[in-house]
This record gives structure tokens, C-alpha cells and sequence, in this order.
């Protein structure tokens, strides 16, 4: 495949960064997004030239590393994968393709295409754990009664992988897919409810201060995300919110 | 409970409370226009109760004043807010992929309903005000000193669209408002924490809500403006 890549290169969180052409030849279609780019990068650094910064780490669709703003869609054209799971099968000979980094004011741009997430980190930080007692009397897991309904519900909100797909494709840069998410799924367990108040209290509130937008239920996060997290989640979060309010 | 409104879920309970809100005095002010289309002696005692009753013009249409500029200003802020949390933008954005065109321009049909308020509310809403509380003439009679004269809201109502010009504004300003609506109204049930087994069912009362309500106002307008 011959193929016209728009790339944005960016020196440092300072630059302003500019979108730049790189032509490719011979890239085969069962190449996975992330190689064609290590074939760019390898071309790059023989011709002495810097090469693209971009995050990736377990290439298998699990870390949420690899984030990247692909024709105008977070992680590319297709539907429920991170770019590592992308294959060059999804483009056509010819194409131009237009790589970005995430765009929002909380997800700062370090280097090229990469961001700093740890926004998501200082939410995580606020509420999204709980409290045990670890001092050698911990009871047994299966002492506590759970259904198999909330017990499927809150894995489905616990794969979230926090790549923040869902912020990059919000139009508001709205992290509450990824908020609700991490909500919900202490939300519906037991263990979740002593702190549950609070949690969502301090982890909303902690999304407000990094500078996420507000919520307009586009459902475009729902729909970009690797893990296909639910807006249910948010409506979730929405209840669980409302709750701790009305407690005071 | 302090300091809710001040947080992003807050700001979306309280445009989803004034949308509820809105959504529901549509529904009363459909049903009252539509009598129009085949009682005008109804129309006219219905137009002359909300137009004197003290509960209507002195508690309700105050909160609904207070509703429709809450909403408007809350949506403005929102957008306002959310701008500013992408100060980059992309060089290439294919949004159509994942999200609707009325989700995403919500403030566009909002301003064209906005604007249509505004010309309602000198067609109507001025005029009712300057006849009864500044002309001091709350007869609802078309001649105040014949009460055989019958009441004016009627032959109001009909004059109004003779023009075809207010009668396409009209028009327009309806789809938009159906378009507001077709994302607006399950939205609103989102963002108050409602989505469960019954939101497959929601959906679908909403796409009927949301086009018929509009869909009646238009065929007023056009009923009286082809029978004037
Ligand atoms: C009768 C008139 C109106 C009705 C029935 C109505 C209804 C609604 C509904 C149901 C929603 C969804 C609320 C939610 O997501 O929680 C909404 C949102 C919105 N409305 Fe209206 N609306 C009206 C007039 C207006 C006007 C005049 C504006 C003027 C700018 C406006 C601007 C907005 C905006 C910007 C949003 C989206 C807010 C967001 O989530 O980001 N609306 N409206
Ligand atoms: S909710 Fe989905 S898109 Fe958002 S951070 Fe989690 S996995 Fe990524
Ligand atoms: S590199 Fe780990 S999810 Fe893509």
C-alpha cells in the first residue's frame, strides 16, 4: 500500500506544533497501525531525523496507551479497539490518513502525539478505591453475597482501560464516560457502598477542577470506546451524584 | 446540597428541570391553540381564562418567564464551558461517525428558537400585556364598551397568519424546535440518572413527542393561514 500520512509533530509542550506530509510505500495490509508507524519512525531515524513520539505499551489492547486521533476518529475508523488493534486492512491504497493527538485542555500535549493523561490519574486518586482493612484478618472474597447481575455489571464498567478515547471524541472534552465508569463499578458492589458518598462527590469534583467540559449525552464516547462502556454508567454516576447530595 | 449548580452534573440537572418544565407547558399551550382549529368560542373562553386567571398570569407565567431565560442562559453557559475545555482543535474531525447533528447543535437550534420567542413574544405576549395591564382593559372584548362585540383572541390569532412570511418563520422555527427536541427530550431523562429497561420504550414516546408537538403548531399556522 502507498499511503499520504498528515501527521502533527509537536518538539515539546511549549511548540505550537504543526501538521506535517509523509509519504509511505509498501506498507502490507496485514500490518497493525502501530508497526506501520515503526516502519515511518525506522525511515525517520535513518535519515537522521527525529522520529514520532507515540504512547503504546501492551499492543494488545489492554493498557489504554495508544491514543491517537485517526481521520477524525479517536482511535481510527473502527469500532470497539484501541490503534493497536487497528490494521492497515481498514485503509486503502492511496489514502491519506490524518494522525493527531487526544485535543482537550485537561490531556496537555508533552511530545508529538503524546499527551499527559495523568488527569484521569488524579480523578482515580480522589475516590476510586475503597478501604480495607489489610492487617492479616481480612475475610474470604466469597463471604460476601453478590448477584450475578450487579457482579457482570460492575466488570462491564471495571474494563475500562482509561485511554480517554472518550474524552477525545466529546465535542466537550468530557471525561464522564470514564468517570462514570470508575464510579459504577464500586457503585454496584457491596464493598463499594461505606464510601460511596463521598467517592462521588470527590471524583466529580476532582473532574471539574482539571478543566473536563460538561456533558451534553452526545453518546460519541459510547460509541469510540475500546471497551464499550455504556452511557449508563454516566446515568449511573448522575443518580449516585444526586444521592450524595441530597445526604448532604 | 451547597454548591451543587456549581458543578458540571448540577448544571445538567438544572437544564434538564427547565427543559422538563418546558417541555410540558408545550404540551398546554399545543392543546389550547389547537382548539382554535375547530372551536373558536372554546379558544376564546380557554385564551380569556389563561389570560385573567390570577393563579396563571401571576404565579405561572412568572416561573415560565423565569424557565425559558434560565434554560436559555444555562445553555449558553454550558456551551460557553465546553469550548473552553479544547482550547486545540482537530485539523480533521469526523464527528458524524458517532454522534447526531442535533446532539451536536444543540445551541444552534436553540438560538433559532430563541429567536422566535423573541417575535412571539412581540406578536403576542407585548400586546396582550400592553392591552390588559397598561391599557388597563381586561374585557378580552374586541370593542371594550359593547359587550356584544365578542372576544378579540380569536380574530387576533387569525390575523396573525395572513402574513407568509410570519407563517414560514413559524414553520422553520417548529422543525428546529423538533430538532432540539429529538435529542433534548432523552437527554433530559439522562441527565436526571433515568436510563434503565424503560429507556428503549422513552425513546420512541420521544421521537412521537418530539415531532408531533411541533408538527401540530405548524398545521395551526397553516390551517389558518389557507382557510383566512
Ligand atoms: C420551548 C423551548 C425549549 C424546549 C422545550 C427545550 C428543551 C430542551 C431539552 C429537553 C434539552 C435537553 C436537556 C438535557 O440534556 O438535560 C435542552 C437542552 C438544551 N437547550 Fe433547550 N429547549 C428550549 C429552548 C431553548 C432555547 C431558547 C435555547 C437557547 C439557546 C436552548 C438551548 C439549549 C442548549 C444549548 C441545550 C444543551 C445543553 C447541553 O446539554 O449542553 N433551548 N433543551
Ligand atoms: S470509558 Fe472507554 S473510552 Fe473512556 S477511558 Fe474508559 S475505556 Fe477509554
Ligand atoms: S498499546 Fe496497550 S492498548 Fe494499545
Amino acid at each position: 500500500m502507498k499511503l499520504t500520512l498528515k501527521i502533527w509533530r509537536q518538539k515539546d509542550a511549549k511548540d505550537r506544533g504543526k501538521i506535517v506530509d509523509y509519504q509511505l510505500d509498501d506498507i502490507s495490509p496485514d500490518m497493525s497501525f502501530l508497526e506501520m508507524l515503526d516502519v515511518l519512525n525506522q525511515q525517520l531515524i535513518d535519515k537522521d531525523q527525529d522520529p514520532i513520539a507515540f504512547d503504546h505499551d501492551c499492543r494488545e489492547g489492554i493498557c489504554g496507551m495508544c491514543s491517537m486521533y485517526i481521520n477524525g476518529r479517536a482511535h481510527g475508523p473502527d469500532r470497539e479497539i484501541t490503534v493497536c488493534q487497528l490494521h492497515m486492512r481498514s485503509f486503502s491504497d492511496g489514502d491519506t490518513i490524518y494522525i493527531e493527538p487526544w485535543r482537550a485542555k485537561a490531556f496537555p500535549v508533552i511530545k508529538d502525539l503524546v499527551v499527559d493523561r495523568s488527569a484521569f490519574d488524579r480523578i482515580q486518586q480522589a475516590g476510586g478505591f475503597i478501604s480495607v482493612n489489610t492487617s492479616g484478618n481480612t475475610q474470604d472474597a466469597n463471604n460476601i453475597l453478590i448477584s450475578k447481575h450487579a457482579a457482570d455489571t460492575a466488570m462491564d464498567a471495571a474494563t475500562c482501560i482509561g485511554c480517554g478515547a472518550c474524552v477525545a471524541s466529546c465535542k466537550n472534552s468530557s471525561a464522564m464516560l470514564f468517570v462514570g465508569a470508575k464510579v459504577s463499578q464500586y457503585a454496584l458492589l457491596p464493598q463499594g457502598q461505606v464510601e460511596a458518598a463521598d467517592r462521588v462527590m470527590n471524583m466529580v469534583k476532582q473532574m471539574d477542577e482539571e478543566g473536563f467540559g460538561n456533558c451534553t449525552n452526545t453518546g460519541a464516547c459510547e460509541v469510540e470506546c475500546p471497551k464499550g462502556i455504556s452511557l449508563e454508567n454516566i446515568a449511573r454516576m448522575n443518580r449516585e451524584y444526586l444521592k450524595a447530595n441530597l445526604k448532604g | 446540597m451547597s454548591g451543587i449548580f456549581n458543578s458540571s452534573i448540577g448544571r445538567k440537572f438544572a437544564m434538564a428541570l427547565s427543559a422538563f418544565f418546558l417541555m410540558i407547558f408545550l404540551v398546554m399551550h399545543v392543546s389550547i391553540n389547537f382548539t382554535s382549529v375547530f372551536s373558536e368560542e372554546l379558544f376564546n373562553k380557554m385564551s380569556h381564562f389563561m389570560g385573567t386567571n390570577p393563579l396563571v398570569q401571576g404565579v405561572m407565567q412568572p416561573i415560565l418567564i423565569f424557565g425559558v431565560v434560565f434554560h436559555f442562559i444555562m445553555g449558553f453557559i454550558l456551551e460557553f464551558k465546553n469550548k473552553a475545555s479544547r482550547s486545540v482543535r482537530y485539523s480533521k474531525n469526523s464527528p458524524s461517525g458517532n454522534s447526531t447533528w442535533m446532539s451536536r447543535n444543540m445551541l444552534l437550534s436553540g438560538v433559532v428558537i430563541l429567536a422566535f420567542l423573541a417575535l412571539h413574544f412581540y406578536d403576542f405576549w407585548v400586546h396582550e400585556m400592553t392591552v390588559k395591564y397598561i391599557d388597563g382593559d381586561m374585557s378580552g372584548l374586541m370593542d371594550p364598551n359593547n359587550a356584544d362585540s365578542g372576544f378579540r383572541y380569536y380574530e387576533e390569532l387569525r390575523e396573525k397568519f395572513v402574513s407568509p412570511l410570519r407563517v414560514s418563520i413559524y414553520t422553520v422555527s417548529f422543525v428546529l424546535l423538533a430538532m432540539h427536541l429529538l435529542h433534548g427530550f432523552n437527554s433530559a431523562f439522562q441527565s436526571l440518572g433515568a436510563n434503565n429497561k424503560y429507556t428503549k420504550s422513552l425513546k420512541g414516546f420521544g421521537k412521537v413527542y418530539s415531532i408531533g408537538i411541533p408538527a401540530v403548531f405548524i398545521f395551526i399556522a397553516l390551517y389558518h393561514h389557507f382557510t383566512h
